[in-house]
């Protein structure tokens, strides 16, 4: 046999064998006795340029098990996976957890990489929970196996603008003009197209004078905040990210400015690093941002579970939604008594889980798939901790305002 | 807007450009010489920025203070890669350096990714969050000091070349291989110290950038970039002309940013890029290529 | 025409590409959909290698920004198919006359005024960010927030609207990359194949025997950017959403370049070969890691990273001259000398 041949035939048995082998995999994966633990595939973003924030939702994930068992809710088994920050990853990874098994995914954070796992969800027909994705095309495509238990760009707007009036309200005072300054990425721009329609409706007391967008890999924001400085606007408003915020912040000190307020409509200024790289300039940020209802008592109960296993880490949005997706999924096995994909999802779609950890009457999806109900808090910095100030139901401190000058905080 | 914004910002752009335009420095003097494109660069740079941080972070030691220790570091590193694993590219075609760097700059990535993690890390100097007032003008004093650093290390290279025995002989390998063979240099041990010399020059920029910018793992490819579109705009083979390019870059981008829309303020790069490699290839102050 | 094809070329080759041919056309049959996911990747990575090979290894111009012409193929057809309804088959033409409009005005950049070698590719790469950022800011197009194709029902095979299951995908992809191989090989025994065997092997005497070296290039520009856009309107129909900030991206044009380089420039089955061999490095690593219970971010990159080291240092020309070699299928005609440099 020459060697040409010998290789020839090793490669095509090699190739058989493989494909065989798959799909006698798929044969067995799927089919798990009534009672055994839930597969669930979480997709998160573990390397890459995302790979904090998605360890940061791994968090989420490692203390939901003893707190669901407590809830007395069925098992899950975790079937952690990498997108790498990539979309082409991110699907190539669903389809392998899918093939492996899993009975329900959830994940990404990212809208892309979320957008495309969507896709392959809903063909293969297994429901996919999303713990935290803006974008709004995701539930409008008409997917019966996605769910998004996280507010879309416009609601997290619309409930910026009405906290922000109830603080104003409440110290009784607002600035006339703003800056409102964007990242220039998929949510900042998300949340810049949505700004116009939802502000006309606000009767904000303010106006906006500028917009500045900048860049998400920028390393110098020098430019950007002598820009906003100039406008003489009396507060900040932005969206941003956690390194540019300790960006904007450093500038902000550089260049001799304190706005009366700092506020926020996205992540960034609340943030463990922020709060703990600067110190006692972190005071005073105001942030409007998916959160968790302080006064629940499963959001307690959360909080002890972290602060158990990462004592020097604050609950956040990532570990919340994460772990609220965990709790559907659990929930929904409970009450559709059966891992088969179509009955999960029939039963996601009833979900009604009023013990939960975010703010709003609960937990509940409409035809699109959509948690409509989700409310965002207003959250401020304070002493190295995070107190909620806006809506009243959920609040636990009163705002301080306006911002504490920087050049006087020692 | 009022006019001192202006000079704000054109003065900040200078100071920042200062900084690049050593970076730059560093890959001319690889690139002049050794011809090697080094698609690491911005790697060895990060590699250099993690060292200062890890010494802030452990001793408190003051990155300005380490520059020369983590210099000579970056110095090690890159005899030992030039020695080691790039010389025998020299001759090979650019798309075959290019994966080898590429690779290299792979593997650093993420390594540094699983020594320090993903988050942003950075150095909080007593100076971090001062500024000097000059009537109108502030000036951030971490720049100040950086941009300080940038024209020392540069004037120190300048002189390095200029005056002794071993920068005049990389000089002479660079304007004619054939000669400097033939009049005896050691050719190789030369070309590993001048890539040794252009990694030393980056980690000297590593210390002075981390006052500047956060360091994350993926840093590195924008500014090696960044340094390449300096190198070809000031001129290869032109030390003043890195650093002018690196000045020209830093304010057109500061003013372009402030003038126009700052996210797209990196256009501006790219079309003084075009431009330059369309019109005077060269560079500004380069010589005429043969 | 299959005869003149086919002229040449030994019969063991013919027989090896019938067989390979007849595996992949039976794949999905027997594979898992994961699989095939993988092997619609692989088959992309080939062809857009294969659509940058021939720039790089015919004419011999190193273009390290070549996701340019995938995002604006896919922008151009995704555009036209949400904003106006136009399918994807009437919108690949604007998708390639666009990417052939730009490629040709980067080759006339840079070839009428002498631009060539690392500048050059610094060239291609400015070129790409340029793209990236000014799409950022493209309202009309999603700008940074993202494009999205409106997704319809999987149950249902629609070739005329390029929506369906991956199978359907897969074999899509498969005819392009079968078809670029063919028309590469094509190219290759033409006329101009000749000549740009001549241009890479020696320029000046090329020129002195009157081949117009300026054309020769352009033509490679303008059929390598076409090719590749094509790939990108499928990318686009595939992923149904698009960001700039990822399809522009320099680490996209790296990725892309990676198959050919290490399968071997210059040759026609090198991206092939290339792709196929790192992506099953890729999730070997991944399965290894896994296997071993090592779950450390980044680790598998610096395996891969090491990998790739290794076949740079030792297989200078790439995986398929010598594996070809030992396989007895002898050299192509387009083979690159090893070892030798362009300065």
């Amino acid at each position: 046999m020459t060697r040409r041949r010998f290789v020839g035939v090793g490669l095509g048995a090699g190739l058989a064998g493989s494909l065989a082998a798959q799909s006698f995999a798929i044969a067995r994966a799927q089919g798990a006795a009534v009672g055994a633990p839930l597969k669930v595939g979480v997709l998160l973003p573990r390397s890459g340029v995302q790979a904090g924030i998605g360890q940061d939702c791994q968090r989420g994930v490692d203390i939901a098990p003893g707190i669901l068992k407590d809830l007395g809710l069925p098992e899950l088994a975790i079937m952690n996976a990498d997108t790498e920050t990539n979309v082409e990853v991110a699907r190539a990874r669903a389809e392998r957890l899918i093939g492996e098994g899993a009975q329900l995914i959830v994940g990404a954070f990212d809208s892309g990489q979320s957008t495309a796992i969507a896709q392959v969800a809903e063909q293969k027909g297994i429901p996919y929970v999303i713990n935290i994705a803006a974008a709004p095309p995701i539930t409008e495509q008409g997917y019966k196996f996605v769910f998004r238990n996280f507010p879309t760009a416009s609601m997290i707007l619309a409930d910026a603008f009405a906290n922000q009036k109830e603080i104003f309200a409440a110290v009784g005072s607002a600035p006339k003009s703003v800056v409102f300054m964007h990242v220039n990425d998929t949510y900042g721009t998300s949340m810049q197209k949505g700004i116009d329609a939802v502000l006309s409706k606000a009767d904000m007391p303010y106006k906006i004078l500028d917009t500045i967008a900048y860049d998400p890999a920028a390393r110098d924001l020098s430019v950007e905040v002598a820009k906003a400085k100039a406008t003489g606007a009396e507060a900040l408003l932005l969206v941003s990210r956690l390194n540019d915020a300790m960006l904007l912040t450093r500038e902000l000190v550089k260049q001799r400015w304190t706005p009366m307020a700092v506020l926020s409509m996205g992540p960034g200024w609340y943030e463990d690093q922020y709060l703990k790289t600067l110190g006692r300039l972190a005071d005073g940020p105001i942030s409007f941002v998916p959160w968790y209802d302080p006064n629940k008592p499963l959001s307690k109960a959360l909080e002890a579970a972290l602060a158990k296993a990462h004592p020097d880490v604050n609950l956040n949005t990532n570990h919340i939604y994460t772990f609220e997706a965990l709790l559907i999924a659990a929930d929904a096995y409970k009450r559709a008594g059966s891992a088969d994909p179509k009955a999960l999802a029939d039963a996601i779609r009833a979900t009604d889980i009023g013990n939960n950890v975010s703010i709003g009457p609960g937990i509940r999806f409409d035809a699109k798939g959509q948690n409509a109900t989700l409310k965002n808090a207003a959250i401020q910095n304070r002493g190295g901790k995070l107190v909620t100030i806006a809506p009243k139901s959920a609040a636990n401190a009163k705002p301080e305002w306006p911002l504490g000058p920087y050049d006087k905080r020692g | 807007m009022p006019a001192e914004i202006y000079l704000n910002v054109a003065v900040s752009g200078l100071l920042t450009g200062l900084v690049y335009g050593l970076m730059a420095l560093g890959l001319s003097v690889i690139f002049g010489v050794v011809r090697i494109v080094n698609f690491a660069h911005g790697e060895m740079m990060t590699i250099a920025m993690y060292l200062a941080v890890a010494l802030f972070s452990a001793y408190r030691l003051d990155p300005l203070a380490m520059l020369v220790p983590i210099a000579a570091v970056l110095f090690a590193l890159g005899y030992v890669m030039q020695r080691g694993l790039i010389n025998p590219f020299i001759n090979r075609p650019e798309h075959s350096q290019f994966m080898l760097l590429v690779a290299a700059a792979l593997i650093m990535v993420n390594a540094l990714l699983i020594a320090f993690g993903p988050d942003a890390r950075g150095v909080q100097t007593s100076y971090a969050f001062a500024s000097y007032a000059l009537g109108p003008l502030i000036v951030d004093a971490t720049k100040a000091y950086a941009g300080l650093a940038a024209v020392t290390v540069a004037a120190g290279l300048f002189a390095f070349f200029r005056y002794t025995l071993i920068g005049k002989a990389i000089r002479a390998c660079a304007d004619n291989y054939a000669g400097a063979l033939v009049v005896g240099l050691d050719v190789k041990r030369l070309y590993a110290l001048t890539f040794a010399i252009g990694s030393a020059c980056v980690g000297a920029c590593g210390s002075m950038m981390v006052l500047l910018v956060d360091v994350t793992p993926p840093l590195g490819p924008t500014y090696t970039l960044l340094a390449f579109v300096i190198v070809i705009t000031g001129g290869l083979g032109s030390m003043a002309g890195a650093l002018l390019g690196g000045v020209l870059i830093g304010v057109t981008e500061a003013l372009g940013g402030l003038l126009f829309t700052p996210s797209a303020k990196s256009m501006f790069t790219f079309a003084i890029l075009v431009v330059v490699l369309l019109f005077r290839p060269q560079g500004l102050l380069g010589k005429r290529l043969t | 025409m299959i005869l003149l094809l086919t002229d040449g070329v030994p019969r063991r080759v013919l027989k090896l590409l019938a067989g390979l041919s007849l595996v992949l056309l039976a794949a999905p049959l027997a594979a898992s959909d994961y699989l095939i996911t993988v092997l619609i990747l692989v088959l992309y990575f080939a062809y857009v290698g294969q659509a940058w090979n021939l720039m790089m290894g015919f004419a011999g111009q190193l273009s390290l920004g070549h996701a340019l012409y995938v995002g604006l193929g896919a922008y151009a057809a995704a555009a036209l198919y949400v904003h106006f309804g136009v399918g994807p088959w009437l919108g690949l033409w604007v998708a390639m006359a666009s990417s052939a409009a730009v490629g040709a005005t980067i080759g006339f950049l840079a070839f009428r005024f002498g631009v060539g070698g690392v500048y050059f590719a610094i060239l291609t790469i400015a070129f790409a960010e340029f793209a990236r950022i000014g799409f950022d800011h493209w309202g009309w197009l999603g700008g940074s927030a993202g494009l999205f194709l409106p997704v319809a029902n999987y149950a249902r095979n629609d070739i005329l609207t390029l929506r369906g299951s991956p199978t359907m995908f897969y074999y899509v992809m498969l005819t392009m990359t079968a078809a670029a191989f063919v028309l590469c090989h094509a190219l290759l025994r033409s006329r101009i194949g000749y000549y740009w065997l001549a241009i890479r092997e020696s320029p000046d005497a090329a020129q002195a025997l009157g081949i117009d070296i300026f054309r020769c290039k352009m033509v490679a520009v303008i059929i390598s950017a076409a090719m590749t856009s094509l790939g990108g309107v499928l990318f686009a129909f595939y992923y149904n959403n698009l960001f700039p900030e990822q399809i522009f991206h320099i680490s996209r044009s790296i990725e892309l370049i990676l198959g050919p380089i290490i399968g071997g420039i210059g040759t026609l089955a090198g991206p092939i070969v290339g792709a196929f061999l790192l992506s099953t490095l890729a999730e070997g690593l991944s399965e290894i890691m896994r296997w071993v219970g090592i779950d450390l971010p980044g680790i598998k990159q610096v395996f891969y990273g090491f990998c790739l080291l290794g076949v740079v240092l030792f297989l200078p020309d790439g995986v398929w001259p010598p594996l070809g070699r030992w396989l007895g299928l002898g050299r192509e005609e387009g083979d690159r000398e090893s070892g030798e440099g362009e300065r």
